[in-house]
């Protein structure tokens, strides 16, 4: 792998194609439970081992898959990685387990794995398909930090609530209450309030694209649409 | 044609198998350390939910087996842990499951006072959705605390319901599926303990004796 091409896949991933904010793939785990900083970052990371280990591990027999069977034998595999990745966390690192467990389940169900399997790791090397899985990831849990972080203050005017829950007590003091005594806001906290939200920073993501554009061809150039994992232009 | 489909199917097939032998030696290699870990976190969970003052035996080591019952959700034998002071039975610490939860089980240990009095509720183990049914855990939240020190007497049995169906519980908006299935279980879990409080609360018998005393009655 050159260092371009790592570069090219790290931009692509966290920013250029990110999963959250230009592809939206994955939206259900996305909105379900961006509710907080700390619960957005379990699930991204979470998602982008998982993504990282099913692209290592389908890229090297990706030729020997027959081309109608490629979904069902895709989905099984992410399936069991998931399994696996799940019983050994519950088996040898009982105290992350406690708090990623319950999202590892939701991680089969993101339309965004077997995107990248189909758009990337099927079509390039093992490694190089790895770092793909991990970098989407890496912009996945980028997008739903912001979004928790968001929700997270109007819903319940704390930021970092539960940390407690993955580095121990001692990590209770680092939650910062933004507004004493708040009392709470229901939409924030609820579906639509995720959506909403998420709305606003496609937006805002969409004007700093549109701003390096002009800052380049002047002020009349216009942003071009990304091609997406899953638009119909891939396949 | 046919020997494509052929070569497709057996191509599955293969996947199929290696998939499944790989979820089986993980499930062998890992089983046993995920059962002591599961363990270890419920005996930490009962010591939460019995006040150190109500109990001066080993409360893990002395059991009582109960037979499943519709009244504590299981299809299996269970075990309770019965706590005693100066020899006479004080506390049980009863394992039950709400079969109605969003996600399905959700398996609560409930520790009733000799008196009939809730010591606490603690959720052991749950599926439902992250950050809007997971507020019943401990960890994530006080709420499962809403138990400690009711009774049956304290709250008619009408109103052992969620505040939203007119009963005297709080829930949290967003999930009102999860907090109805504990409040029903902790409910069914507190009429188990006034029906089967004398099997369990046998004075001066033995762990061993009263867990052979119960299947006896059960039969």
């Amino acid at each position: 792998m050159t260092p371009q091409e790592f570069k090219d896949i790290l931009h692509n991933g966290v920013w250029k194609q990110n999963t959250g904010l230009v592809q939206l793939l994955g939206m259900c785990p996305i909105l379900a439970v961006s509710t907080s900083v700390v619960n957005g970052v379990s699930l991204g990371l979470a998602t982008a081992v998982v993504m990282a280990l099913s692209g290592a591990a389908i890229a090297p027999i990706r030729d020997y898959v027959p081309n109608e069977a490629r979904i069902p034998v895709f989905i099984l595999i992410i399936a069991v990685l998931v399994t696996i990745v799940q019983f050994s966390m519950n088996a040898y690192m009982y105290g992350l387990y406690v708090v990623l467990g319950i999202f590892i389940p939701l991680i089969v169900t993101n339309c965004i794995v077997l995107a990248r399997i189909e758009a990337f790791a099927s079509k390039n090397p093992p490694l190089q398909s790895a770092l793909d899985g991990f970098a989407m990831g890496l912009g996945l849990t980028f997008v739903l930090a912001v979004l928790g972080g968001i929700r997270e203050i109007f819903g319940h005017g704390t930021v970092l609530s539960g940390i407690d829950l993955v580095f121990g007590e001692t990590a209770k003091s680092w939650v910062i209450t933004v507004v004493p005594n708040y009392h709470g806001f229901l939409l924030a906290v609820l579906p639509p309030g995720a959506f909403i939200t998420l709305g606003m920073l496609i937006a805002g993501k969409n004007w700093l694209n549109l701003r390096a554009e002009r800052k380049l061809h002047g002020a009349g150039a216009t942003i071009v649409p990304v091609n997406g994992g899953c638009s119909p232009a891939m396949h | 044609m046919v020997k494509a489909s052929f070569i497709t199917a057996l191509n599955l097939l293969v996947f199929a198998v290696i998939g499944t032998a790989l979820l089986a030696l993980t499930y062998e290699l890992t089983h046993d350390s995920i059962a002591r870990s599961e363990e270890q976190e419920k005996l930490k969970l009962v010591t939460q939910i019995v006040p150190a003052d109500a109990y001066d035996n080993d409360i893990i080591k002395s059991t009582a087996q109960l037979p499943a019952d519709e009244l504590l959700g299981n299809d299996d034998t269970t075990i309770a842990y019965i706590g005693r002071l100066k020899d006479q039975p004080s506390i049980a610490v009863l394992q039950v499951i709400a079969p109605d939860g969003y996600a399905g089980k959700i398996s609560l240990i409930v520790s009733v006072h000799d008196n009939g009095r809730i010591g606490g509720v603690r959720v052991i183990s749950h599926k439902e959705t992250p950050g809007l049914g997971d507020y019943i855990d401990i960890a994530k939240n006080k709420w499962i605390t809403i138990f400690d020190g009711t009774s049956l007497e304290s709250i008619k049995d009408s109103d052992w319901k969620v505040k939203k169906d007119g009963g005297q519980f709080d829930y949290m908006a967003g999930a009102t599926i999860t907090p109805r299935a504990v409040v029903k279980a902790v409910h069914k879990a507190l009429k188990y303990f006034a029906q089967h409080r004398d099997e369990m609360f046998k004075p001066n018998s033995s762990a061993k004796n009263e867990a052979g005393q119960s299947k006896g009655e059960a039969k």
